[in-house]
This record gives structure tokens, sequence and C-alpha cells, in this order.
């Protein structure tokens, strides 16, 4: 087994186990969405226009809760130290971890997504299309996340930081998700734009994230 | 003298005292001619005289978006070269790029309600300078919450590169969001090619605000490199006290 997958299966291991908290984001989604009909108004046809948007706000906001135990606890036990002298390159542990993390936290809130979608009464038939979005888009706000992860855990104290430094660059992803959910229910856009520029994203973050988190762990922690 | 040895906080901070009375000085007679020819410029057919809120909006949009460069250069200066000044440059610079962002944003809404009729709308350009406000608010939290100077100084530089990454992007998606769902109704700031008679007050204008840019950027970082010696020498004391009662 190589380095990389060992670390991919340890922190989905750890994440699954008692205490990981790997479903958290999950449970977190559900309430969010439903306190959405509590403020809104349980009009089944608001809520139809408007679910694809709390769909995507519910999943952004969730995919911040467990963000800042992406490196948190590997920090405070000594593991982040042992993973830095390593000889796997520091950015490929970040990307394996980033990884895990959206295996365990990103993944869930796709799969339940479409529960959630009936509960707001999107159409069946787009439903479909609106969790492509959310899997073609959460990987983005992972690694753009991973980014705020590692700062905050170099600077110790940053629990409250990460959301005011994320939040403003998730932003490019939140439109084209929405755009591209908004084109696939209603129309008259085209789907295919917004959603290969979701993809875009995804992948330049993919790479982008990973350097810049490494970057920001080796000069905290050195 | 060579760059490197402005490195030395010692000869910076000479180069500082000497050069910044000349600056206040520049840029206040740059301000004066700016300000004159500004009030002297005719007033819009349309916009009446509204159209002088222009002089301040504009220049302090343009200079909002170069603190941003300012911060990016200066965090290169952290990261590559690990220059003593560049994380003091860069520190100084987050809080006048707020200020100069938050100018603009305040005299758009100001502006906005006589001709457009309202302080706010979710245009793609009023959009993507909130944005921008947001970044510089959340580096200057960085430093803030950072206990040691030259960790929060990496982390900030780190971010601000992202956030360079990132503003284009950013711009782009809310450009093309703005035109997916509300085409073309009310945007028409700077629409029309601009008269001389505007043009050359505002070019004045601008040209104000970055000396002022640059006087309050030298300003701060001579502030900044005080603060610090301040900070070691209390802490120095805090030690010998503490020394002295065991």
């Amino acid at each position: 087994m190589t380095a990389f997958a060992a670390i991919l299966l340890r922190d989905i291991q750890l994440s699954l186990r008692i205490g990981g908290g790997a479903l958290m984001g999950a449970l977190f989604f559900l309430i969010v969405v439903t306190l959405m009909p509590f403020a809104i108004g349980p009009d089944l046809n608001l809520l139809a226009r408007i679910g694809p948007a709390i769909l995507w706000l519910g999943a952004l906001l969730a995919s911040l809760l467990a963000l800042d135990r992406l490196f948190a606890m590997d920090h405070d036990d000594g593991a982040l130290d042992l993973l830095m002298m390593a000889r796997l390159p520091l950015e490929l542990v970040v990307l394996a971890k980033a990884l895990a993390h959206w295996l365990t936290t990103g993944l869930p809130l796709v799969i339940v997504a479409p529960v959630l979608g009936l509960m707001l009464n999107v159409d069946v038939r787009a439903m479909g299309w609106v969790t492509l979005t959310l899997l073609a888009g959460t990987p983005a706000l992972t690694f753009i996340g991973l980014v705020g992860a590692a700062l905050s855990v170099a600077l110790r104290r940053g629990g409250l930081l990460l959301p005011v430094l994320i939040l403003p660059l998730t932003i490019p992803v939140l439109i084209f998700g929405v755009a591209a959910a908004n084109a696939a229910i209603v129309g008259p856009a085209p789907f295919g734009p917004p959603f290969t520029i979701l993809c875009a994203l995804s992948l330049a973050s993919l790479v982008l994230g990973p350097i810049a988190a490494a970057a920001a762990l080796r000069h905290g922690l050195e | 003298m060579p760059v490197i040895d402005l490195a030395n906080p010692t000869r910076f901070l000479a180069l500082v005292n000497r050069v910044l009375p000349w600056l206040v000085a520049v840029t206040a007679l740059v301000f004066a001619i700016g300000l004159y020819r500004a009030m002297h410029a005719p007033d819009d057919y349309q916009q009446g005289a509204t159209v002088k809120i222009m002089f301040l909006h504009v220049p302090a949009a343009w200079l909002g978006m170069m603190g941003w460069v300012v911060m990016s250069a200066a965090a290169l200066g952290t990261l590559v070269w690990r220059h003593p000044l560049a994380d003091v440059a860069g520190k100084a610079a987050a809080p006048i790029g707020a200020a100069f962002t938050f100018i603009c944003l305040v005299t758009g809404a100001l502006w906005g309600r006589p001709t457009w009729g309202t302080y706010w709308v979710w245009d793609a350009r009023l959009t993507s300078v909130l944005i921008l406000f947001l970044l510089y608010l959340g580096v200057m939290a960085l430093y803030w919450t950072a206990e040691e100077p030259g960790r929060g100084a990496r982390a900030a530089a780190i971010l601000t590169l992202v956030g360079a990454v990132n503003i284009p992007i950013i711009k782009f998606s809310v450009d093309w969001w703005n035109t997916l769902h509300q085409p073309a109704s009310i945007v028409r700031l700077g629409g029309a090619t601009i008269d001389a008679s505007i043009l050359v007050p505002l070019l004045i204008m601008a040209g104000a605000f970055t000396l002022l840019f640059f006087t309050l950027h030298l300003a701060a970082m001579r502030n900044e490199i005080l603060r610090r010696r301040v900070r070691t020498m209390q802490l120095l004391q805090a030690q010998t006290l503490s020394e002295a009662h065991t």
C-alpha cells in the first residue's frame, strides 16, 4: 500500500469511528433545510423555485462545519508533525487528507440531497441534475476550505476565523452551482456551460488548494 | 541606495522621515489642484451636480483594487525573498486598501440614490467591490488573530495570494451571474465617452489619491515598525522584571 493510500484510508477510518463526526455534516444539512420553511413559509411553489438555492446554501454551510477538524486533531496529538516529516511531499499528504474529508463529509451531503429536495418540492426529474451539480461542486468547497483549515491550524486559534476567510472565496462555486441547478429545472439557459465551469472550479481548486495549504502548514508550523 | 539596504529598518525609517514631509506636501498640492478643477468641472446635463461624486468614487475604486496588488507584491516578498519589510508593507496596506474600498462603496451608494433611486442594487460591479471589501476584512482579521507578527504575516501572505488568484474568478463569475439574472438594466457607469473637461480633473484626482495611498502606506509602515519595537521592548522589560523577582 502506498503512503498516499495509507493516509487516505487512515483518515476515512478515523472519521467513521466514534468521535469522528463524519455524518454530522449531513445531519446539519438536514437541520438547515428544515429551518428554511419556518423562515420562508411552507408555500410549496415558492420552495420549489428556490429549492436548489436552499440545497446549495445548506451544503455550503454544512461543508464549513467539519473543516476545522481537518488538521486540528492531527495537530493536537502530534501526528501532523510526523506527516510533515514524511517522505511523501506535503502537498500529496494534504491532498490525501482532503480527499478523505470529502469522501466522509462531502459525499454524504450529495447522497442525502435528493431526499431533502423532495421535502422542498423540487421536481423529481430535475433532482438528478441538481444532485449532479452538488457532486461536481462540493469538492471545490472542500479544497478551498482546505486552505482556510491549514491557515487556522497554523495560527492555533482560527476556529472563528475560518468561515470569514473561506466564504468570500466560495462565491464562484455557489454562483455556478445554483446557475447549473436552475438551468436544469427551469431553463431556458443551457445546463452545459455553468456545469462545465463548476467542474473546472473543482479541478483547479484540487490543484491549487493543496499547494496553498501545504505552504500554509510549512510556514505556520516550522 | 540599493533596495537591499532598505531591509534594515533603521535605514528605512531614516528614509521615510526624510521623504514623508515632501510627499505630504505634494499630496496636498495635487489634491488642492484636483479638487479645484473638480469643483469647476461642468455639471452633467442629466445628473446635475451629483456627478461630482465621481471625482471621489472612481479614484477610490481604483485605489481599492491597487491595494490588493500592493499586498500581493508584499506577499511575494514575504514568502519568496523573506524580505523583513515585506510583511510590514503587507500589513500596513490592508487597512488602507479596505478604507478606499469602503469609500468607494459609500460614495457609490450616495451617488446611486439620486441617479438610480436606490442606495444598493445587486449589480455585478457593486457586488464584486463588496466582495473585495470582505476579503480585505478577512486578511485584517488574520493579522489580528496571530499572536506573533511573523507567523501572522506569512499566513496573511498566503491568503493574499490565494485571493489574488480568486479575485479575477470572482469578478468574472459575478459578471456572469448578473447577466444571467437581470440583463443590462441600470448599468450605465462610465458608459459614454467622457469629455476632457471632466476627464482631466478625474485623472488629477486619481493621481492625488495614489499619492495619498503611498503617503499613508509609508506612514503606516513606519508606525508598524515602531509598534514592533515597542512590543519587543515591553517583552524585554517583562523578562528582566520577572528575572529580578526570582
